[in-house]
């Protein structure tokens, strides 16, 4: 099985090592890891705001980078959900968009989807993790128990969160156009926040805006992508 | 109502800052409101009726003017006077005439969002017409000059204590009285209003269009006074009201009251079939208003069409976090939180409500609460898109997102953005986009190297 990965321009620049977890564990896992150098962004961003036309030629560029690939896995529910719902739509016509849909996949759904995979090992054996739910993964594909059984089955401790499934605050430009709307969405998020030792989700956007918010309140808690902790759980 | 909703960005920051005890207000409310609707919808099929709400909702839209000939038949058969409102303007015309024909002085007014949309309460005060909100929450506002914040709970807003302070003021009760003594005495006020009112005004949450029977969901009862003590009762309907049977509210009473507060029913539903008969008490005349205002021409458009099946639940705003921060004020108009975003810019137009579509992270919250399946992340995409198609988006989104897709287009930039982006000193502080963002969450701090650069050194020592 050879699986494509598309890295997503944010954790490429901002949570690059979460990457290199990804492709260690797809490896450990037997599957054959190939990573299209030609690939930047979704589109996602420009797509969101309104400007269909600065997005379209993205997401070609995507069709064509990802054409060979069985499988395109992506640490990002947000991104999979841009190329699984919203690229039929952007891309009218190109019957290669609802083709590239079906192959697309966020990480863990990928592992728990495809794989099959339930237990990795057990690296994160008494870990309090508490995990957010992205919104598009969790809404718009359905990703919500893949990633805490992988997280469970590694011996985490998932602290219950009463807010784990409210939106951060960071939606893109959103977090631009109306920031002190989306600082104040953030605060809601920390301030429910359990004892825990690492926050995570699938989505580089939310730890990015959580990570930033949680610094300059300091509070101090560990945030790490998905994949890594999912490395972490194989490699022990 | 005159719209605000250009205001909304500036608004919303305005009262984040100003006053922080609305977003606690709101936010304890919402999620009260919000845990109520969850547990409700898990006691019955929740798919399934909403899926057919949703079917006969479409249904009776794509047949309007079908049923709204055969509710206005049954509605004159039943003895009631029907009118069409297409224009705010048409609706004063009509009320003004009631007015003075009756020569009312006092009226009583049932919750409607539609008045608000109308501007009744203005229109009766220019006339002379003493005009009393009935419904406690409506009542606090109306005190206050303020328009509603919620769909459902107008004063979602405030806290008791703003309300002990507003009563102190104006009835004398003590600083740290009771909601229960407050109760009372918006009460005694209004008992007093409802008996001397010549004129009662209300909306409906449906018009049935096989019996021309008005339905009307409410928890406190003044709905009830507010349609059947004055001699006179004026119902303001919106034409996207309607349903086709009268077994049609079998479905529609206990979904709306699950999706607006979590009750199997609400305390009281009214069933309105005309002015008293012989021998009966009630109002001697009723007049049903049917209101266009601008559904006729969102019923012709493509894809916002279906912002038409909206109940007026405001189950969406209680599952909205983007709302829950600041209540309905900042978007300016009638209607707020994620239904206000995309049937505003329906009823007003694109241009007077533009930034509404963007006061949403597109977390699909809304949509996993309407109990008729509003596509409301894919409708906001909808006028996003519109929006930047009528160049309505500012000229600095305009020039980054260009940028960005120069970048995103070519490798070779993006690979040069990545190297400045650790490279250079970047003026964070300079650009308007990285200071928003740089402000509340500090500097961006990308990893050491970039994940692609990671790649070929993994790759390397296999000699590819």
């Amino acid at each position: 099985m050879r699986v494509a990965l598309f890295i997503t321009c944010l954790a490429d620049q901002f949570f690059a090592e979460a990457g290199v977890a990804a492709v260690r564990l797809l490896r450990a896992l037997g599957v054959e890891v190939d990573f299209p150098e030609g690939q930047t962004c979704c589109g996602q961003p420009a797509f969101n705001a309104g400007h269909w036309e600065e997005a379209r030629p993205l997401a070609k560029r995507h069709l064509e980078i990802f054409r060979e690939a069985d499988y395109v896995v992506l640490p990002s529910g947000s991104c999979a959900s841009m190329v699984q719902n919203h690229y039929p739509e952007l891309l009218p016509g190109h019957p290669e968009a609802l083709d590239l849909a079906e192959r697309t996949y966020e990480f863990s759904a990928f592992l728990v989807r495809v794989l099959g995979v339930e237990k990795l090992g057990e690296g994160l054996r008494g870990k309090k993790i508490a995990y957010h739910h992205g919104c598009h993964a969790l809404r718009e594909l359905g990703v919500r128990e893949e990633p805490l059984l992988l997280l469970r089955e590694a011996g985490a401790e998932l602290v219950p969160w009463e807010a784990a499934e409210e939106c951060c605050g960071f939606g893109g430009l959103f977090s631009v156009k109306l920031p002190e709307v989306s600082l104040a969405m953030a605060d809601r998020k920390i301030a429910t926040l359990p004892q825990a030792e690492v926050l995570t989700s699938t989505d580089a956007g939310c730890l990015l805006h959580l990570a930033g918010r949680l610094a300059k309140k300091g509070v101090n808690l560990k945030v790490a992508p998905l994949a890594t902790l999912l490395w972490e759980a194989y490699a022990g | 109502m005159r719209a605000k909703a250009k205001l909304y960005p500036k608004e919303a920051a305005r009262l984040l800052r100003e006053k922080p005890g609305v977003r606690e207000a709101v936010t304890g409310a919402t999620l009260h409101f919000e845990r109520n609707r969850l547990r409700a919808y898990a006691e019955v099929p929740i798919a399934e009726w909403r899926e057919r709400a949703k079917a006969l909702k479409d249904h009776v839209l794509s047949h309007l003017d079908h049923y709204l000939e055969l509710a206005e038949k049954r509605l004159r058969e039943n003895g009631v006077q029907v009118h069409w409102a297409e224009t705010p303007e048409d609706a004063h015309r009509l009320l003004r005439a009631v007015v003075e024909r009756h020569g009312v002085k006092r009226a009583v007014k049932a919750k409607s969002m539609l008045t608000e949309e109308l501007g009744v309460n203005p229109l009766l005060a220019s006339l002379g017409v003493e005009v009393f909100e009935t419904d406690l929450g409506e009542y606090l506002i109306q005190l206050l000059g303020e328009p509603p914040s919620h769909i459902v709970g107008p004063a979602i807003h405030l806290s008791l204590k703003e309300i002990q302070k507003l009563f102190h003021e104006r009835f004398g009760t003590p600083l740290d009285a009771s909601p229960e003594a407050l109760a009372q005495v918006a009460r005694k006020v209004l008992r007093e209003a409802f008996l001397s009112a010549e004129l009662g005004i209300s909306g409906a949450n449906f018009l049935v269009a096989e019996t021309g029977t008005l339905a009307l969901m409410e928890n406190e009862g003044n709905i009830r006074l507010s349609t059947s003590l004055p001699k006179v009762h004026v119902a303001f309907v919106g034409i996207e009201k309607l349903l086709p049977r009268f077994q049609d509210l079998a479905l529609f009473l206990p979904l709306t009251a699950r999706a607006a507060t979590g009750q199997r029913l609400s305390t009281f539903v009214s069933l309105i079939q005309g002015p008293a008969r012989e021998g009966e008490e009630g109002p001697e005349e009723v007049h049903v208003v049917l209101v266009d205002h601008g559904r006729t021409a969102l019923l012709a458009d493509p894809e916002a069409w279906e912002t038409l099946r909206c109940l007026r639940c405001g189950a969406c705003l209680n599952a909205c976090p983007v709302y829950r921060q600041t209540g309905g004020h900042p978007y300016g108009y009638v209607y707020s939180g994620p239904i206000g975003a995309v049937l505003d810019p329906g009823l007003l137009s694109l241009e007077e409500a533009y930034p509404l579509p963007y006061a949403s992270t597109l977390c699909g919250a809304c949509l996993e609460a309407c109990p008729v399946k509003i596509p409301i992340p894919k409708l906001l995409l909808t006028w996003r898109h519109r929006a930047v198609a009528e160049g309505l988006s500012p000229a600095w989104e305009k020039a980054a997102l260009a940028a960005y897709r120069r970048v995103m287009e070519s490798p070779t930039l993006y690979r040069l953005f990545s190297k400045a982006l650790r490279g250079l000193p970047l003026p964070q502080d300079l650009l308007p986009l990285l200071r928003a963002w740089t402000e509340g969450r500090g500097p961006l701090k990308p990893s050491p190297k970039p994940f692609h650069q990671l790649w070929r050194e993994m790759e390397e020592p296999h000699g590819r």
